[in-house]
């Protein structure tokens, strides 16, 4: 079922990535990317549909559209009726479903590689012709509505994220949660959907994936057959709503049914643009790694298991964002500890950091499991296309993977020490705390913040 | 967090997963090594990797009584320190190898599986560090202390949690007098001493209650001697017998207060076990009533056209024992009532009707069609191997799933849900329902 790509998802893709063999590319007249990678240790496809189109790129009293309209693009289209889509893809024996990020909308199927043809007509079908029909919208506003309570509403974690976000952003729409605010989705018409397809779904502002068992000259063939025909239309020119500098902690507590309290550390980060010049999203990634990369790297070694200030902690860091960058830290304080201690901990792993750097062993096995880590990536068609879709829905070609690989590999302790020195900065921090509630409503104990 | 609290949704996924599994073409090859241990041994040399997966019969239905979670805080802690190595010794040794090690505690099975380049220098010290958590970890007192603090942390947070709340309450309803009904509570992980870790490990980590399950860049001599290796060391043991079959469900409705704005809901009963002929009717019967995701009866009647859920569902779990029939949903708290009314009515019918002709063609086409999707990956091999080994299927069950799928009638389905899920029977859970 459509979901929204969370951001754990996203961190765990990171920036690794080198491409082994391949990937062919063309561009169709209407302005169509069409990328294919061949593998064929199995015979077996996968086409992803990829829009430069996310939530970030919706105006406030709208938010969610992206996500909505993801759903609505199932309900069907002139030739292909509500539901026809889902139904065709299974009795292919496929598997599809679809994703809204903030940056990027993506649409896949899984198939046995002789049905390709048969779901890249599909996807061809939908990409002009979607019917965003009254009826079907408002069945499908309240299943969004319920996607919302589930995975927002009733989950302590996803609220706090939301409000970080929030908070930490003011003028740059990743303020706004993807899959909407609910007030905004209650407004919600189907004539905002329709006007969200019809501005932002053409091929120019698309790409396809394919990876597989497939033949590079016979996809970009179908791609012609079934892409080729339609057409191209100018896309309006977006407002860069430049997040202003944050000059200073921002701090934003939640209240939610829960046992433990969580706190989250969101620092502003840099984003990689010039895969050649930049420095600092390789070496923040090589310091995740070394902090969290793997059961002894510090931050479980330290806070988790030595010091038992915390129950479990954890760092991410997104470098390849179409918006600002952010670094994460999160965690749960153990029994006994508050998230003022726990906050006052990471804060000192950081300053040991920017103090006495990193050391060689630390960063050899950072990139030792880097290696491996491009071997077993290979094991899964779906995400090396996921691969490529992602590093080019910010403007970045999949060409660069491997030099974007070489760049990490290169990273030395000195560049990690200076990354950490510039980007772990109070002045762009945002604090999230929740602070839980009994069921019944009353505070279970207490988990404010210490003052700083 | 918990691998304990995870313990239903871990046995859902897996289930889930294994319920739509099959192949045709794949070699599996299988001897017992001198040990005792059972080997199954599948050749895959596109990648330069190897997975192994050590599986034992060791998961929380053999929990001692008083002490659940034992299963599962042995499995936690069997890395945390073994041999001369502590446990920051062995996740460095591993990192800088570039090797995983992982796998938890289910309800049936307790699983260590690694994953590493094929290359020697690699996979040979690599293979060390599998062995030796699995034959001599040293089950550190002052660790197993601070792992059960955290399990027991987790375990009162996943219960201010509707869906765990909810999971728990369907599986002690559906076993109210067998081991798959009892599940780790804070007092019952706080009794367990390190005697019992010991003895539990002791116990059930034996070569007789073992399968081995490789899968890579191999060949067949390799794989012989590293299951030797691997197994040498193993007590013989003796494989463990199982419990008395699960009794009749505590049947009826559950209904629990939660302030959540969603009322979470499952509706269910035992089933079948692994290897019973009922299993392909049921499996092929369940595509149509809610296995078959976005074509489903349930997903039709209950998302596309009322919009009460966003994620509705209907599954059958084999287990060792006979395990569950399972519909899953979240809706307004105010209108659960409703869609457990239409959910109900689906299944009913379901259940007395069976699907249509043309509901059958799809659920074939999709069983079948989707079969090499089930294979295209060494991790998905692994998976396969490793249920098939662990349960004593077949060693053609992928060579004759689609066939077996094929011959399935309705007649068939109807018989099968007429014996297996009974309406009168069911117990239904619900959370935060108004």
């Amino acid at each position: 079922m459509p979901y929204k790509l969370m951001l754990s998802a996203l961190l765990a893709a990171g920036l690794a990535a080198p491409a082994l063999a391949n990937p062919y590319e063309t561009t169709l007249k209407n302005g169509l990317r069409v990328i294919v990678k061949e593998d064929r240790r199995a015979p077996t496809a996968v086409q992803m549909v990829w829009y430069r189109i996310g939530s970030m790129d919706e105006v406030d009293g709208q938010s969610g559209v992206a996500h909505v309209l993801e759903h609505m693009m199932f309900k069907g289209t002139p030739t292909v009726g509500p539901g026809e889509f889902n139904k065709r893809v299974a009795a292919a024996g496929g598997r599809d479903n679809a994703f809204t990020s903030r940056d990027y909308t993506a649409y896949f199927q899984q198939v046995p590689k002789e049905k390709l043809e048969d779901v890249m007509a599909l996807e061809a079908d939908r990409m002009r012709h979607l019917t965003v029909d009254e009826k079907e919208f408002a069945q499908e506003i309240k299943v969004v509505m319920e996607e919302r309570r589930m995975r927002t509403d009733d989950n302590p974690q996803s609220k706090l994220y939301e409000q970080m976000n929030a908070v930490a952003f003011q003028a740059h729409p990743y303020r706004r949660p993807i899959i909407g605010w609910m007030s905004d989705l209650e407004a919600m018409t189907a004539a905002d959907a329709k006007a969200w397809y019809d501005t932002w779904y053409v091929p120019n502002n698309a790409y396809v994936v394919v990876t597989g068992d497939v033949d590079h000259q016979a996809v970009f063939a179908l791609a012609e057959k079934y892409y080729g025909p339609l057409e191209g239309r100018t896309l309006p020119v977006g407002k860069p709503q430049t997040e202003p500098k944050q000059e200073g902690t921002r701090r934003v507590t939640v209240k939610a049914p829960a046992e433990l309290p969580t706190l989250i550390m969101a620092y502003k980060g840099p984003t990689l643009r010039d895969v050649e010049k930049d420095k600092d999203p390789y070496a923040l990634e090589m310091l995740s790694a070394i902090l969290d990369g793997h059961d002894a790297a510090r931050f479980n070694k330290k806070l988790v298991r030595e010091d038992k200030v915390a129950l479990s902690v954890d760092i991410g860091y997104d470098g390849t964002t179409r918006g600002p960058g952010m670094i994460y830290m999160s965690g749960t304080p153990a029994e006994g500890r508050t998230v003022a201690d726990l906050e006052a901990a990471l804060r000192a792993e950081i300053a040991r950091v920017q103090k006495d750097g990193v050391s060689e062993a630390e960063l050899k096995r950072a990139k030792a499991q880097l290696i491996a880590s491009q071997v077993y990536k290979l094991d899964s068609m779906f995400g090396q296309a996921m691969e490529i879709g992602q590093i080019e829905s910010v403007g970045i070609s999949y060409k660069k993977l491997d030099r974007m690989l070489e760049k990490l590999q290169q990273v030395t302790a000195a560049d990690v020490q200076a990354a950490a020195r510039t980007w772990f900065n109070d002045d762009t921090l945002t604090v999230g705390v929740l602070d839980p509630q009994q069921l019944d409503g009353k505070p279970r104990r207490p988990a404010m913040a210490g003052r700083h | 967090m918990s691998k304990i609290a995870m313990k239903s949704l871990f046995t859902a996924a897996v289930a889930l997963f294994f319920a739509q599994t099959a192949l045709a073409g794949v070699k599996i090859e299988h001897w017992v090594a001198s040990s005792g241990a059972r080997v199954y041994f599948v050749e895959s040399r596109v990648l330069p990797m190897l997975d192994v997966q050590i599986d034992f019969a060791a998961g929380s239905a053999f929990d001692t009584v008083g002490k659940s979670g034992l299963a599962a805080i042995t499995r936690g802690i069997l890395d945390l320190g073994a041999g001369e190595r502590d446990e920051s010794q062995i996740a460095e040794q591993l990192a800088d190898l570039g090797a995983n090690l992982a796998g938890g505690a289910d309800t049936d099975r307790a699983s260590v599986s690694l994953r590493t380049l094929s290359a020697r220098d690699k996979r040979d010290p690599a293979l060390d560090i599998l062995k030796l958590v699995v034959t001599r970890p040293s089950f550190d007192a002052a660790i197993l202390d601070r792992e059960k603090t955290r399990t027991i942390a987790a375990l009162k947070e996943a219960m201010t949690r509707p869906d765990s709340i909810a999971g728990k309450a369907f599986w002690a309803a559906l076993y109210p007098n067998h081991p798959y009904g009892r599940q780790a509570e804070p007092d019952t992980v706080a009794a367990i001493q390190r005697a019992d870790v010991v003895a539990f490990h002791q116990r059930y980590y034996t070569a007789a209650n073992a399968s081995v399950t490789l899968v890579g860049d191999l060949s067949r001599a390799d794989a012989e001697k590293i299951a030797e290796v691997l197994t040498a060391d193993l007590p013989k043991g003796e494989a463990v017998p199982l419990p008395p079959a699960p009794g009749a469900p505590a049947k009826g409705l559950k209904k629990l207060a939660h302030p959540a704005s969603q009322a979470h809901v499952f509706i269910g009963l035992p089933t079948i076990e692994r290897g019973n002929p009922d299993f392909f009717p049921l499996l092929v019967g369940n595509y149509t009533l809610g296995g078959g995701g976005f074509v489903s009866r349930l997903m039709k009647e209950v998302r596309d056209k009322r919009g009460y859920a966003y994620s509705v569902y209907s599954y059958i779990a084999p287990m060792r024992q006979p395990g569950p029939f399972q519909i899953g949903l979240q809706t307004k708290r105010s209108q659960a009532q409703d869609a457990i009314k239409v959910a109900r009515g689906i299944l009913d019918e379901f259940v007395k009707i069976g699907p249509t002709e043309e509901e059958l063609a799809a659920a074939k086409a999709n069983l079948i069609g989707s079969f090499p999707l089930r294979l295209d990956s060494n991790r998905k091999l692994l998976d396969n191997a490793s249920v098939i080994g662990f349960f004593g299927l077949p060693l053609d069950y992928l060579d004759t799933y689609q066939a077996k799928v094929q011959a399935v009638t309705i007649d068939d389905i109807r018989a099968a849900f007429g014996r297996r899920v009974r309406p009168a029977d069911l117990v239904t859970v619900t959370v935060a329902a108004d």
